[in-house]
C-alpha cells in the first residue's frame, strides 16, 4: 500500500518529464533519424542552450518564479554583438568583448526590471512577460531608429542601406562556432565542443557556490517567505533586485554563446522566442516554478530538443503534411508550461488551504486547554 | 501673505497631482498623443475625415472584444489573456458556417449560432481550470490562449473541411491561411445603415451592434446575478458569506468572455474581410487587453465606458500614428509607438496596488 503510495507520488512529481520520455521514444523510431545524427545534434543544442536556461535559476531561488525578463538580457546580448560585428572584431575576442560589452546594459534592464517586479509582488510571471513586450518595442527603437542615427554605426555590412537601423540579419560568420571549435574533440562522429562545456560547467560550479554565500542564503530567504526575511534584517527589494540582475546578465552571457553557435542575428526575431523555449526546456526537465535544480536544466534540454528535432519529421511520417510536426512541437512547448504553471498553483492553493486547517486546529487545541 | 500663498499653491498642486493619480499619468499621455495626431493630420495633408472614419471603423471592428474583458475583470478573475480561446470558438463558427453551405447574411447568424456551443463548452472548461488556480489565473490564461492556438493550428490542418473556398486549391485539404469572406458575410453589418457624407462613412450597423451587446452588459451587471459577480471581484469572503456560489459566478464570468471574444472575432471578421486562421489570434489578447486600460480600467475595475473611451484611443493611435509620423518625419515608427504605448499602459496596471488582494 505504502509502496504504491510512493510509485503515485514519484509519477505526480515527475508528470511532464515522463510525458516527454514517452513521446520522444515513440517519435525517434518514427522520424528515422540516424542514432549519430541525433547524437551531434543534441550535444550541439546542448552547448547552445545550457548557459541560457541556466540563468533562469537564480530568480526562481529567490521566489521570484520564471524570469520571462530573461530576454531583457538576450537583447543586451545581441546589441553587443551588433556593436562587436560593426567593428568587425571576429573570433574569440570578438566573443569575449560582446560579453564584457553586454554586461552594463544588462545590469541597466536587470535593474529596471527588478524595480518594476517589486512593484508587482505576487504576479512577477505575468508583469515580467509583458516587459519582455515592453523593451522589444524600446529595443526595436533603439536598433532600429537610433543606431547609426545617433548612435554611431558605420559598416555596411550591418547597416541598413537607407542610412540607419541594422539589417534584418546580421551574419557572425567570421566568429560561427569560434568557443566550439576551439578544443573540440570528437568522439565516434558526435563534435563534443569542450570550451562551451567547460564555460557550462564552471558556471554551474558557480550556482552551486553562490546557493552557499550569504547573498545566495537571503535569496532563498526570500524566497520562502518574504516577509519572515524582512523581520530577518534582509534587505528584500534589493534582494530581488540582485537576483534579477544576475539573471540578466547571465541570459546576456547565454545569447552571446547561443549566437557564435548559431552564426548569424536575427536582428528583430532572435530574442522574442528564447524565453519561451527556455522556460519550456527547464519545465520539461521537471522544474516548477518554485524548485528547479541544475539537474532539470541538463535533462531538460536533452528531452526538450530531442522532442524539437524529431517531431517535424515523425509528424511528417504520420500524417504526410511536415507543417502538422512544426505546429506539434509549438504546441507541446506552451503546453508543457500550461501544465506545470497549474501544478504549481494547484499545489500552492493546497499547501495554503493545508496551512489554514493546522491554523484553525492549533487554536482550537488552544482555546479548549 | 507668504504662508497662504504657499497654501495656495500647495493645494493647487495637490489638486493637480490628485487628477494624475487619478486618471493615470500614462493615460494622459496616451489622450494629450492622440490629441496632438488629429491636431497635426490636417497639416501633413492627412485627410481629416478619412482619419476620422478610419478610427471609427476600426473601433466597430474592434469593440467587442474590449468588451469581452469586462466581465472577468468584475468577478476578479483579472485580464483575459486568454482571449484567443474565445476567438479560436468563433472561428469554429465562421468556418463551420460557410462549411455548411450557407451564404450572405444568414452566414454571419449560423456563424454566431455554431460558435455559442463551442464558446459555452470551452469557456466551462476554461473557468473551471481559472477556479482550480485562484490568484494566478493571468500568467495561466496567457498560456490557456497560446496552447490553444497552436493546438488548433494542427486542426486546422486535419479537420475534414471540403468547401473549396476555404481549402487550399492544389492539396484539396487543409484550411487556408486567409479566407475571403466575399459572398459570405463581408460587411454584413457595416453595410447596414451606413452613413457616407464626403469622406466620412460611418458603419452604423457595427456601432448599433455593439451598442447592443454593450447595453446588453450593463443591464446584466445590474440585474440580481450581475451584482453578485461584482460582488465576488471585490470580496469573495464577503460574497462567500452573502450566500454567493463564488466558483459558479467566476464560471459564468469565463463563460460570457469567451463567447463575447467569440462575437468580437465575426464581427472583426466582417468589417475586415477575410478569416485569419493559425497563428493570427495569437497575439489578439494583447491590444484588447491594452485598449480596456487606456480607457480607465484597472485590473480589478472595470465599466462600459472605459470599453469605449479605451478603444476609440487606442484604436485612434493605432490608426492615426502610421500617416501622420510618416507624413511629418518621413519614419514609420507607428509599429514602435503602438508596442510601447499598449505594453507600457499594461505593465502601469498590473504594477497598481490593488485593494482585493486574493
Amino acid at each position: 500500500m505504502k509502496k504504491e503510495n510512493k510509485v503515485l507520488g514519484f509519477l505526480r512529481d515527475n508528470t511532464v518529464p515522463i510525458m516527454f520520455i514517452v513521446i520522444c521514444a515513440v517519435c525517434i523510431p518514427i522520424s528515422g533519424f540516424s542514432a549519430s545524427y541525433l547524437m551531434n545534434e543534441i550535444v550541439t543544442r546542448m552547448g547552445r542552450n545550457i548557459f541560457l536556461i541556466l540563468a533562469l535559476l537564480i530568480p526562481i531561488m529567490s521566489g521570484m518564479g520564471l524570469n520571462f525578463g530573461m530576454t531583457l538580457g538576450a537583447m543586451a546580448g545581441e546589441i553587443a554583438l551588433i556593436f562587436v560585428s560593426d567593428w568587425q572584431i571576429w573570433g574569440i575576442p570578438g566573443v569575449v568583448l560582446a560579453m564584457i560589452l553586454s554586461i552594463p546594459i544588462s545590469i541597466v534592464l536587470g535593474a529596471f526590471c527588478g524595480k518594476i517586479l517589486n512593484m508587482a509582488k505576487g504576479r512577477e510571471m505575468i508583469t515580467s512577460y509583458i516587459i519582455s513586450f515592453f523593451m522589444n518595442g524600446i529595443y526595436q527603437l533603439i536598433v532600429l531608429y537610433m543606431m547609426g542615427s545617433i548612435i554611431p554605426i558605420r559598416h555596411f555590412s550591418v547597416k541598413l542601406p537607407r542610412g540607419y537601423g541594422i539589417r534584418n540579419t546580421v551574419s557572425l560568420l567570421n566568429m560561427r562556432q569560434c568557443l566550439d571549435n576551439l578544443l573540440a574533440v570528437r568522439v565516434a562522429g558526435v563534435k563534443i565542443p569542450v570550451l562551451t562545456f567547460l564555460i557550462i560547467a564552471l558556471l554551474c560550479l558557480f550556482i552551486v557556490w553562490f546557493r552557499r554565500t550569504k547573498l545566495g542564503q537571503d535569496m532563498r530567504a526570500v524566497g520562502q517567505d518574504m516577509n519572515v526575511a524582512r523581520d530577518a534584517g534582509i534587505n528584500v527589494e534589493r534582494t530581488r533586485i540582485i537576483s534579477i540582475v544576475m539573471s540578466t546578465v547571465l541570459a546576456g552571457f547565454g545569447m552571446v554563446i547561443y549566437l557564435q553557435n548559431m552564426g548569424n542575428i536575427a536582428t528583430y526575431s532572435s530574442h522574442s522566442q528564447i524565453g519561451m523555449f527556455c522556460i519550456a526546456a527547464l519545465l520539461v526537465g521537471g522544474a516548477s516554478v518554485d524548485r528547479a535544480s541544475i539537474g532539470n536544466v541538463f535533462l531538460g534540454v536533452v528531452l526538450f530538443h530531442t522532442m524539437f528535432i524529431v517531431a517535424p519529421k515523425a509528424g511528417a511520417q504520420i500524417t504526410g503534411d511536415s507543417m502538422i510536426g512544426e505546429y506539434f512541437r509549438v504546441f507541446v512547448s506552451y503546453a508543457v508550461i500550461t501544465l506545470a504553471l497549474v501544478m504549481y498553483e494547484t499545489k500552492k492553493r493546497k499547501h495554503k488551504s493545508l496551512m489554514a486547517q493546522q491554523l484553525q486546529q492549533e487554536q482550537k487545541e488552544a482555546s479548549a486547554s | 501673505m507668504n504662508e497662504t500663498l504657499d497654501k495656495t499653491n500647495l493645494t493647487l498642486r495637490d489638486r493637480l497631482r490628485g487628477f494624475v493619480d487619478s486618471f493615470g499619468l500614462p493615460r494622459l499621455i496616451i489622450a494629450a498623443f492622440l490629441l496632438m495626431l488629429y491636431i497635426a493630420a490636417p497639416f501633413v495633408g492627412a485627410g481629416f475625415w478619412m482619419q476620422i472614419s478610419n478610427t471609427v471603423n476600426r473601433f466597430s471592428w474592434n469593440a467587442i472584444m474590449v468588451l469581452a474583458m469586462v466581465p472577468m475583470i468584475h468577478s476578479g478573475c483579472g485580464l483575459n489573456f486568454g482571449l484567443p480561446l474565445g476567438i479560436i470558438s468563433g472561428l469554429l463558427g465562421a468556418t463551420l458556417s460557410i462549411e455548411l453551405g450557407f451564404t450572405g447574411p444568414t452566414s454571419f447568424l449560423m456563424a454566431i449560432l455554431i460558435a455559442t456551443p463551442f464558446a459555452v463548452v470551452l469557456g466551462m472548461g476554461y473557468g473551471w481550470l481559472l477556479n482550480k488556480i485562484k490568484g494566478g489565473e493571468m500568467m495561466i490564461a496567457t498560456y490557456v490562449g497560446f496552447s490553444s492556438v497552436s493546438f488548433m493550428c494542427m486542426m486546422w490542418l486535419l479537420l475534414p473541411y471540403h468547401s473549396p473556398t476555404m481549402v487550399w486549391g492544389y492539396a484539396g485539404k487543409g484550411l487556408r491561411t486567409t479566407i475571403s469572406l466575399e459572398g459570405f458575410y463581408d460587411k454584413v453589418l457595416a453595410s447596414f445603415l451606413q452613413i457616407n457624407i464626403g469622406g466620412l462613412s460611418i458603419p452604423t450597423g457595427t456601432l448599433l451592434f455593439f451598442a447592443l451587446l454593450a447595453f446588453g452588459m450593463w443591464a446584466f451587471l445590474h440585474t440580481k446575478t450581475g451584482t453578485a459577480m461584482t460582488a465576488v471581484g471585490s470580496n469573495p469572503t464577503f460574497a462567500k458569506a452573502a450566500g454567493v456560489n463564488v466558483d459558479r459566478m467566476r464560471m459564468l464570468s469565463v463563460v460570457l468572455s469567451t463567447w463575447l471574444a467569440a462575437i468580437g472575432i465575426l464581427v472583426y471578421e466582417q468589417g475586415f474581410g477575410f478569416i485569419q486562421l493559425y497563428m493570427a489570434p495569437f497575439y489578439m489578447a494583447l491590444p484588447a487587453v491594452s485598449a480596456i486600460l487606456i480607457g480607465g480600467a484597472s485590473v480589478n475595475k472595470a465599466s462600459i465606458a472605459n470599453v469605449i473611451i479605451g478603444t476609440f484611443l487606442f484604436q485612434g493611435i493605432v490608426t492615426m500614428t502610421p500617416t501622420v509620423m510618416n507624413n511629418m518625419i518621413h519614419m514609420d515608427m507607428s509599429e514602435v509607438i503602438r508596442v510601447v504605448a499598449s505594453q507600457g499602459m499594461i505593465l502601469y496596471a498590473l504594477t497598481r496596488k490593488t485593494e482585493a488582494t486574493k
